[in-house]
């Protein structure tokens, strides 16, 4: 590719459409948001080229007051992917596929998921994590990964990386990627094209959200530097259980809801505990997220779709 | 004068002393709550031989760590408990596993009953 160095990918404005439910659109140029008002599902379909899905923060074996049933919204979710016009080439999810990362519990997220039929690609949440040696998370999505189980791939030129910022957390810290980590991505993105765009997934949020919840990764500065002389970046993540999104320069920072329970916006209670809402507000708060890239334009479409709009 | 002071408050805190080590050693129990992703009280101080425990009483599990690796809990579900013997006096910060930024401290100081 030598849009690099002819410096197209420069020229080129990056936009992103967000379809969040309420159907608005949003354009990013040079990093200024407009909205271009109400959309219909008919336009975020048009885009064509590489399209996957993110499902995040399954959270199998939670039965408390916000959902006693997680296991049926997220076999909800998946039903509506099944019914997708167009399918998706693959999904990632980004962590807490268990609430206690029990054995039982990664069987029915197992037997739930693999029913949509697509390769998906897995990060852990700090709930995948918890028996000590994390060993129950690894056996299953760990082959080929390194450390905890960060990885990269490629497809249809988009290059991927998933990220664990959830592994080894010091006292009064919030999420964090550490030094080895840190170092096999510098090396992973050495010598790639700056035109290629780049996707990274990991479970939270890689800007600081909310300190006072830790909803952010005290070390994704470093991390993000080495993605700066990339014409796209998006980082897609989970563990907030709500839809949020900014864009700095090149990178656009983008949070899935989650398919158990909803969590309240950052500080509007007192603390980030599962929200218990009205039984028929809930499925307007849990839903999946579909991604897509339009080769040669630089231009992502993330759609956020409730279960219930 | 100061001398025979400090001698009579020597004398009385030993009585004390033989007083509460004669009858049965009766170490207490304290509890930390987990509420709302916080560790209540965040900072308690307790005697040497003292238990700690925590209840989780949030829909969210939490894991109890000591900073220094001198306890870890397994996840507390809603409603678990985690309890541990604090024999050695020291401060213990520790936090929450899963939600770091959750933190808190126990301080052990020497018993009444305890040894010298």
């Amino acid at each position: 590719m030598t849009d690099h160095d002819n410096g197209v990918s420069r020229r080129r404005v990056l936009e992103c459409m967000t379809w969040v439910g309420t159907g608005v659109l949003w354009t990013i140029s040079g990093g200024v948001p407009h909205s271009l008002g109400l959309i219909d599902q008919a336009i975020a379909k048009e885009a064509s080229g590489l399209t996957f899905l993110q499902i995040s923060d399954s959270h199998m074996g939670f039965d408390k007051p916000a959902n006693p049933n997680a296991k049926g919204t997220l076999e909800e979710a998946i039903g509506r992917i099944k019914a997708l016009p167009v399918k998706p080439a693959f999904m990632i999810h980004t962590g807490d596929i268990t609430h206690l990362s029990k054995d039982s519990e990664f069987d029915d997220a197992e037997k739930i998921i693999s029913d949509a039929r697509l390769d998906v690609h897995y990060v852990p949440g700090e709930h995948d994590l918890i028996d000590p040696e994390i060993k129950l998370y690894k056996e299953r999505y760990g082959r080929g990964t390194q450390g905890p189980g960060y990885y990269s791939f490629d497809a249809d030129g988009v290059h991927f990386i998933g990220l664990v910022n959830v592994a080894n957390l010091k006292g009064g810290g919030m999420g964090s990627l550490g030094e080895e980590q840190l170092e096999w991505i510098e090396d992973d993105l050495k010598g790639r094209s700056a035109s290629t765009p780049i996707v990274v997934f990991a479970h939270i949020p890689l800007w600081t959200v909310y300190p006072e919840w830790g909803w952010g990764t005290e070390d994704s500065g470093r991390a993000l530097a080495y993605m700066k002389r990339f014409g796209s970046v998006t980082v897609l993540n989970g563990h907030i259980h709500q839809v949020m999104q900014k864009v700095e320069g090149n990178v656009t920072f983008h949070t899935a809801r989650s398919t158990a329970f909803p969590q309240p916006a950052p500080g509007s209670a007192p603390s980030a505990g599962p929200m218990k809402v009205p039984e028929d507000k809930l499925r307007t708060l849990l839903g999946t997220a579909s991604i897509t890239f339009k080769p040669g334009e630089q231009r992502l479409a993330i759609v956020d779709t409730p279960l219930k709009s | 004068m100061m001398t025979l002071r400090t001698l009579a408050i020597g004398a009385i805190n030993l009585l004390v002393a033989v007083a509460t080590a004669v009858g049965p050693v009766r170490a207490a129990d304290t509890e930390v709550k987990i509420d709302n992703f916080t560790f209540n009280p965040q900072q308690i101080t307790v005697k040497a031989g003292d238990t700690v425990i925590w209840v989780n009483h949030d829909d969210i599990p939490h894991a109890v760590v000591s900073q220094t690796q001198a306890f870890r809990s397994k996840a507390l579900d809603t409603d678990d408990k985690f309890s541990f013997t604090f024999a050695t006096l020291g401060t213990y910060p520790y936090f929450c596993a899963l939600h770091p930024h959750m933190t808190g401290t126990i301080v052990v100081e020497a018993s009444l009953s305890s040894p010298p």
